[in-house]
């Protein structure tokens, strides 16, 4: 470090930098890698849950489906909620254009040949779950083809949507 | 009629704005000071415009005007006063007014000062912030207007419009629809503003950035003169980010405060690049090192900036605070690539001006180890941003939708956290250009002996959390190395003037406000980081359905069910309300009272915990379920949260180390320097040999 002074910088001491930047770097690259591989979760639909059930069983999964809300049971005992979900399509593209979320929920609910799946979440009872919500769900698909979720996000559409409203009045 | 007049005032603000970029740029072009002024004067006028467009909406708003879409969305007659002024920002036309006119205010404030010495730099600042706005009244105008109204056609048919189509009448609804009961919180009414003042103020150091790029001053004047804004602006950012996690805390009922939500990385990712660019642009004023980067930091922070607005504002990733879909989301993203890109051309262009004027030397140096900041903050950046976008990029490449959760982002940000908080007690000891272990450590082992002796206690009290004591006994370094800075500052000064302490280290902050400012904000850094090792390592929580007169227990509280009752509230909700009574180690504590309301504008229930609150933890009840007849019992979900107000209170002092930072010196007026004043006699903007 003797040589290296600001007025005659010596190409070598700037070395160390770029061999230390590059550590730090490759550190934080392989932090991601590393955890990217153990955190991941599969985004799948029911249908894709159903149909490749074997070879997921016991993975990290996110799946996403209309709620039945008279499936829905709660016991408060031991805060365990069982209900049913159905098939929406995972791409919000395909929801748009099938006529938008509340619609694509709406149906998914009212058709019984959609595919649907048991869900078991254990917690607190969520203010949106209700029917025609969208549940989003973390967890893993059981030996017995239950979803047992750990984290359970709920959206419904109606809420937020846009439109005319219906009680009015002409001035 | 006021929608009219609000939307009047919009258009001609666009037109005003278009005119400011034309002025600006033939000034340049033709180096005639007369079109930038002209240009100037017009961006004054977008504030009080704008101004005239808030205060519609907030007179519409008020008024209960709800044959308007926006006022029909966001307010129902049963909103307090204060709640139908805020709903302003409660939805999305009226946000992005919000935002337009905050961009005018601060374009207003930078044009009003001094240009004295830096009149090349005045017009790339106008056209920077005037294209800004532009684009965000384009979208409102084009795609989110806030005045239009429900009209009726003569066909019977109903239609929603700005202007009245031939023949068709009003619709007047009765109420509105309501604020989304969610937002009816007080950290919700000063939370966006607060983050929208930082990201429209992180505006203007890019302006100057980009202004020193295209008029070719290698100089670090650019940075100077915003050290102030940037400094300000990244506060506003940090208190939005901070009042979020709280309103999450106290609202979503969940007993946490960060999820890792794509929204709340939309938020956090501008910050992280803004706090890498506050700490290296020091690196470019002491040593003139790092221009380059500089540069870059500014482009990504403002790119992050819309990119932030857009994703909150745009449903392409699901999430809790993503309150409002649209389909303006391509043009935001049209507008941030074109950005982005013609920022970066301009930085190829003079990236051979822009060279250092020195090189590192010293591993241990200030500047080294500001450089491993900044690798760090980026870092964090880089797996922020990979987590949120890793949805959209594994289905690009494998067809496969696949997340990563809050767990990835614990794991991969956690030790570059701790890196962070390791740097914050070295690098302010360590000197600029030249440092050795051997003068590092001089200053470094009293501190490290504190640290030492505080894992020695946390190992004997039975702490066994390999990431608390890493954590704690870190943060603790970086505390202790800040205090002890305070302290050899104010025995030295102490000793050479004969003041007393408390003089002695009021002065001493006051004369280097900079500095010591930044180290009241490394403190509440450490205060942050405690109130989140708290709750993230040591949270516990039970649940069960008790009766009347029956008890949990958690962690040495006892909370016991007295009664719970449900009734009506004037402002439209219905409220289920239980009382406890809490004790600790047979200790009365008073009594709590979760509780859930149910708005019925809304038809939407939302559940509001009960929190007992102290320095040492926070005992946090959820009223879950309850029986009609309430003598049968009721279900109450309990979370202790340990050391968690720290972090409210790392919030607090963060504010008051801004402040201190950024308060003006009196002393250090800038001397004009004469041959910029003749320049402005002259008529031009830079006097050509």
């Amino acid at each position: 470090m003797q040589d290296s002074t600001l007025t005659s910088p010596a190409k070598g001491s700037q070395k160390k930098f770029v061999f230390g930047g590059i550590l730090i770097i490759a550190a934080i690259i392989l932090l991601i890698i590393t955890n990217t591989r153990a955190g991941a979760q599969y985004f799948l639909t029911v249908d894709e849950i159903i149909e490749r059930q074997e070879e997921i069983t016991g993975k990290d999964i996110r799946v996403s489906g209309a709620v039945l809300g008279e499936t829905i049971e709660y016991d408060t005992e031991n805060l365990i909620i069982k209900f049913e979900v159905a098939h929406v399509p995972g791409d919000n593209k395909e929801i748009d254009a099938q006529g938008g979320l509340a619609l694509v929920l709406h149906q998914a609910v009212n058709n019984p040949d959609a595919n649907r799946i048991f869900v078991v979440y254990e917690g607190v009872m969520p203010d949106l779950l209700q029917n025609e919500a969208q549940a989003i769900m973390t967890g893993k698909i059981g030996e017995d083809g239950i979803f047992y979720a750990s984290e359970l996000l709920l959206k419904c559409p109606t809420k937020y949507e846009e439109a005319i409203p219906d009680q009015s009045a002409n001035s | 009629m006021l929608p009219n007049l609000g939307y009047g005032s919009l258009v001609i603000t666009l037109i005003v704005s278009i005119y400011a970029i034309v002025s600006a740029v033939i000034g340049e072009r033709k180096n005639l000071y007369k079109y930038v002024e002209s240009a100037r004067l017009a961006l004054l006028l977008t504030f009080p415009l704008l101004t005239l467009t808030v205060i519609s909406i907030v007179i519409l708003l008020v008024n209960q005007n709800y044959e308007v879409q926006y006022v029909y969305n966001v307010t129902s007659s049963t909103m307090p006063l204060y709640l139908k002024v805020t709903a302003l920002w409660g939805g999305q036309a009226g946000s992005l007014v919000f935002w337009a006119w905050l961009m005018a205010a601060f374009g207003t404030a930078v044009t009003l000062r001094k240009w004295d010495r830096d009149l090349d730099l005045l017009p790339w600042v106008i056209i920077v912030s005037s294209v800004t706005l532009v684009f965000f009244l384009i979208m409102i105008i084009a795609f989110e207007n806030p005045f239009i109204r429900f009209w009726t056609l003569p066909s019977g048919g109903e239609l929603v419009a700005m202007f009245a189509p031939a023949g068709s009448q009003l619709i007047h609804p009765f109420d509105g629809r309501g604020l989304n009961p969610l937002l009816r919180h007080p950290g919700m009414i000063i939370h966006p503003p607060m983050l929208y003042l930082g990201f429209v103020s992180f505006v203007i150091p890019y302006a100057f950035g980009m202004a020193a790029l295209i008029t070719g001053r290698k100089d670090d004047r650019w940075i100077r003169l915003t050290r102030r804004w940037t400094l300000v602006a990244w506060m506003f950012l940090s208190i939005g980010l901070i009042l979020g996690s709280r309103w999450a805390y106290d609202v979503l009922g969940w007993g946490g405060y960060w999820a890792w939500d794509p929204v709340e990385n939309a938020a956090f990712m501008p910050w992280l690049s803004g706090t890498a660019f506050l700490h290296s642009v020091m690196i470019q004023e002491k040593r003139g090192l790092f221009k380059r980067w500089n540069m870059i930091l500014v482009i990504f922070t403002y790119s992050l900036v819309i990119f932030g607005t857009f994703l909150t504002r745009s449903g392409v990733l699901s999430s809790v605070h993503a309150f409002a879909q649209s389909a303006i989301g391509p043009m935001f993203f049209i507008f941030i690539g074109l950005s982005f890109i013609i920022s970066l051309a301009f930085l190829i262009k003079r990236w051979d001006e822009l060279r250092s004027e020195g090189i590192m030397t010293s591993l241990l140096s200030r500047e080294s180890l500001f450089l491993i900041n900044n690798l760090l903050f980026i870092g964090i950046l880089v797996v922020v941003f990979w987590g949120t976008v890793y949805p959209l990029i594994s289905e690009l490449f494998t067809g496969q939708k696949v997340t990563v959760g809050p767990p990835f982002y614990n794991s991969t940000t956690g030790p570059l956290f701790v890196g962070l908080l390791l740097l914050m007690g070295i690098a302010p000891l360590s000197a600029w250009g030249h440092s050795t272990w051997k003068t590092l450590g001089k200053a470094l082992w009293i501190p490290a002996i504190g640290s030492l002796i505080l894992l020695v206690v946390l190992l004997v009290s039975g702490v066994r959390s390999i990431g608390a004591l890493i954590g704690l006994t870190v943060a603790s370094l970086a505390a202790f190395v800040t205090i002890y800075e305070f302290w050899r500052g104010m025995k030295a000064r102490h000793k050479r003037s004969g003041e007393n302490y408390l003089v002695a280290l009021w002065k001493l902050t006051v004369r280097n406000r900079r500095r010591y400012g930044g180290y009241v904000i490394h403190l509440s850094v450490v205060f942050m980081a405690i109130g989140i090792i708290g709750i993230e390592l040591f949270q516990t929580e039970t649940q069960g359905r008790i009766a009347p007169g029956e008890s949990l227990s958690l962690a040495g509280y006892t909370v016991t069910f007295k009664n719970l009752a449900e009734f009506d509230v004037a402002d439209g909700r219905n409220v289920a309300r239980a009382v406890l009574s809490v004790s600790k180690n047979g200790k009365d504590l008073g009594e709590l009272y979760p509780r859930r309301d149910f708005y019925y504008d809304s038809q939407q229930p939302m559940t509001i915990p009960g929190v007992r609150s102290t320095v040492e933890d926070d005992l946090y009840i959820i009223l879950v379920n309850w029986e009609q007849i309430s003598s049968m019992g009721a279900t109450f979900k309990v979370f202790h949260n340990p050391l968690i107000n720290w972090l409210w209170y790392g919030g607090f002092l963060l504010v008051v180390g801004s402040f201190i930072a950024a308060w003006p010196d009196p002393e250090k007026e800038i001397e004009l320097v004469p041959s910029r004043i003749l320049r402005k006699e002259t008529g031009k903007l830079v006097s050509k040999p």
